[in-house]
């Protein structure tokens, strides 16, 4: 707890930063003490988007939680669904079709790309250059476009399930994407141009905010957050999931460890998206199943249910009640566009889950904000908010 | 005692307040319609519409919202200082207001019915002086409503435009100081003359080379920071501060008078830069046709705010500390080491 600074002690003022505040992205609010406009101790005080979405989780059946976990961080509703989906299919045993994988692939890497654009977006309108913030919406818009072709949902897209994709794209889904995919570097360029190169972005961002190596190894720091402290750690090649081993990308990472190491990572990690969604656009040309054909994920056969009673009950359990999954505790976690996302998840061997426990990046990276901002000024926290890039759906869930 | 009245120049005074009047308006119309052409072409800058409901391409959308602001609930928040909170916004918008009689807008010109009249309210030998005395006094507005508020956001957004206004209005004083070397005078009047003919070779800004072009870069530097534009709107940074000085002035009357006072500001900045660097109403053909000065002077004008409108959509902001580092370890230098070259050059070569 903050002791109030007496008015007549000290010098210090205490200014609350959010929780209505356009530049916490959310609703983060920062208690921060201020010694003139520096700022001597910082402390989030988070909990205001809480909606209890893991307690939540136990009340759904398997297949119904993917729903909710889109939900947590809602700017990268893709990887959140894929890691729940990967976890359960590992205690199950579920092996995914190749072109479905080949689909999360894409989805997840094309949800990096948005999400990152909003990072860009925001982050640049922190530190004032408002139209990048225009220039990035109008380019996530494009992507939003491609997840409302795959899925009929372009924000909760809930596309991914248990044993694979929902459905498989419609025709007009890979032109939709080839084209975005074309055009994509060109706008790259553009930003670059805009914000990257602009003398007092730089000047704002550099060694602002800077986290060491071993400290950011010691706060458990995970995604672009950490490779720009120059720990080359990315879950999708550390562990890597979903047949990311057979892509060929590179992991940026820079060593400065301040915000425009990170800001620096992120823009290279849409490139390496870029790349990645390439890939696994070639290879989704070859059609081919996008479920797999586990007894309990696939829908039973028409024909035979009309003459195997057995065969209609087990549709009927399907559709009614769910499957069950086999007792076990499992963990699994994906590389988010915030950094490593896990699901600890334990089974009872019932319909619905016994606990669903999210280790969530935004949460772990929001820890190392008070010693990232302690000593700076005001202008720099609003920096350094922007570029550990949270999302309070996330921390909160 | 009839000779005391038959000595008042009532043709003068008439004719005075004619001027005022015409120069109030084009005060008060200049935050309507720059803040539609702001609107505007930093939406197409940024890829969208802008305003385009009220009016023909929304051209009265400001007056709606002049309108709003007009109608809305005068709230004045218990914890604040009244009298003060009340009095900043007039302390702002006056001072900006009153510069208004020295805009030298045009020549002398005959118009009809009228005869010859000048295009500006008044002219004293020391114009100069009065706008940036003027515009000085608007920085009070913006302390005094920020200690007034009492609150915390607007105390730092009024304690940074007390010291970035300070800052840069030495720097931005100082820099005139090398067209004042040159035109001899501080007749804002007597400058815009001295600018006259050689297609535009006499303008300030190539006078004393290069000293003219340097004061002209300071000039605008500071001119920008001096009405708290991007990249220097630090008193109003909107991510750090929420709405720095004028957080508690929610959206009535008030607020519209600090935000008159800035866009008046931002006009008589450029006005200034027109009349002291761009040769004022001088252009083609003003010798014959002095009626096209006006047309050149506000052409010259509207450069200077669209400037303004371009750098808000492409730059970012500077921290605290990097613009007071700017303000006074490199502006305020070279602006001195400015007026020392314009000396040398002054008394060595013309």
């Amino acid at each position: 707890m903050l002791r109030r600074p007496d008015p007549l002690a000290d010098t210090l003022m205490t200014v609350s930063l959010g929780p209505q505040h356009p530049s916490t992205h959310g609703v983060l609010r920062l208690e921060l003490v201020l010694d003139g406009e520096t700022v001597v101790k910082a402390t989030p005080d988070i909990g205001y988007l809480h909606t209890g979405m893991e307690k939540t989780m136990e009340k759904e059946k398997w297949q119904q939680v993917v729903t909710i976990t889109c939900r947590m961080d809602y700017l990268n509703s893709m990887g959140n669904d894929l890691g729940y989906c990967l976890a359960v299919e590992k205690l199950m045993g579920v092996d995914v079709p190749r072109r479905a994988q080949d689909l999360r692939v894409l989805l997840t890497e094309l949800n990096r790309l948005t999400s990152h654009l909003v990072w860009w977006g925001t982050h640049a309108m922190d530190i004032g250059a408002m139209t990048a913030f225009f220039y990035a919406f109008t380019e996530r818009e494009r992507v939003l476009d491609i997840f409302e072709c795959a899925s009929g949902a372009r924000l909760h897209q809930s596309y991914f399930i248990i044993g694979g994709c929902r459905y498989d794209v419609p025709t007009n889904f890979l032109p939709l994407v080839a084209d975005f995919l074309k055009e994509f570097p060109k706008y790259l360029g553009e930003a670059k141009k805009l914000v990257t190169g602009n003398k007092i972005f730089q000047r704002r961002t550099k060694g602002v905010g800077i986290v060491s190596k071993e400290d950011a190894i010691n706060w458990g720091l995970s995604g672009p957050t950490i490779r720009g402290s120059g720990v080359n750690w990315d879950i999708r090649k550390a562990e890597p999931y979903s047949g990311y081993d057979t892509y060929d990308f590179r992991v940026p990472v820079y060593d400065g460890g301040d915000v425009w190491s990170r800001y620096l990572v992120r823009m290279d990690e849409m490139e390496e998206s870029w790349r990645i969604c390439n890939q696994a656009l070639e290879r989704l040309k070859e059609p081919g199943p996008v479920l797999s054909n586990h007894p309990k994920l696939e829908l039973p056969n028409r024909d035979l249910m009309k003459q195997h009673i057995d065969v209609m009950i087990h549709h009927f359990l399907i559709a009614s009640e769910g499957f069950t999954v086999p007792i076990g505790e499992v963990y699994q976690s994906i590389e988010s566009a915030r950094g490593e996302l896990g699901y600890y998840i334990v089974s009872n061997g019932e319909e619905r889950p016994y606990r669903v426990r999210v280790r969530a990046p935004s949460y772990v990276n929001l820890s190392a904000l008070p010693a990232m901002v302690e000593g700076q000024l005001i202008a720099d926290v609003v920096a350094v908010i922007g570029s550990i890039d949270i999302v309070l759906g996330d921390i909160d869930r | 005692m009839s000779s005391l009245f038959e000595s008042i120049d009532y043709h003068y005074i008439l004719e005075s307040l004619i001027k005022i009047l015409i120069v109030f308006v084009i005060g008060l119309l200049s935050p309507v319609s720059m803040n539609w052409i702001e609107r505007r072409t930093l939406a197409f800058m940024q890829n969208r519409l802008g305003p385009n409901r009220v009016g023909p391409f929304g051209l009265f959308q400001s007056i709606a919202d002049g309108i709003k602001f007009l109608f809305k609930e005068d709230i004045i928040p218990l914890a604040v200082n009244k009298w003060l909170y009340i009095f900043a916004p007039v302390v702002a918008v006056i001072p900006a207001f009153m510069v208004g009689i020295v805009y030298p807008i045009g020549p002398e010109v005959y118009l009809p019915f009228i005869g010859p009249t000048t295009l500006y309210v008044t002219n004293f030998n020391i114009g100069l002086l009065y706008v940036l005395a003027m515009t000085s006094l608007g920085v009070y507005g913006m302390v005094l409503g920020g200690w007034a508020s009492n609150s915390k956001y607007s105390l730092l957004g009024g304690l940074r435009s007390s010291a970035q206004m300070i800052s840069y209005e030495l720097a931005l004083s100082l820099s005139l100081i090398a067209v004042v070397i040159h035109a001899g005078t501080l007749d804002l009047v007597k400058i815009v003359e001295g600018q006259a003919g050689w297609g535009g070779f006499k303008w300030n800004i190539l006078a004393l080379f290069p000293a003219g072009i340097i004061a002209f870069m300071i000039y605008l530097i500071s001119a920008i920071a001096e009405t708290n534009r991007i990249p220097f709107d630090l008193p109003e940074a909107e991510t750090e501060l929420v709405a720095g000085f004028h957080t508690e002035y929610s959206s009535s009357l008030k607020f519209a008078m600090f935000f008159m006072a800035e866009y008046v500001n931002m006009l008589t900045v450029s006005i200034l830069a027109t009349v002291l660097f761009l040769g004022g109403w001088n252009g083609p053909f003003v010798g014959q046709y002095p009626l096209l000065g006006p047309l050149y002077f506000f052409l010259k004008v509207f450069f200077f705010m669209f400037l303004y409108i371009w750098l808000r959509g492409t730059l970012p902001r500077f921290r605290y500390d990097q613009l007071m580092n700017f303000g006074w370890k490199f502006l305020l230098p070279a602006a001195l080491f400015n007026i020392l070259l314009s000396a040398v050059i002054g008394i060595f070569v013309y």
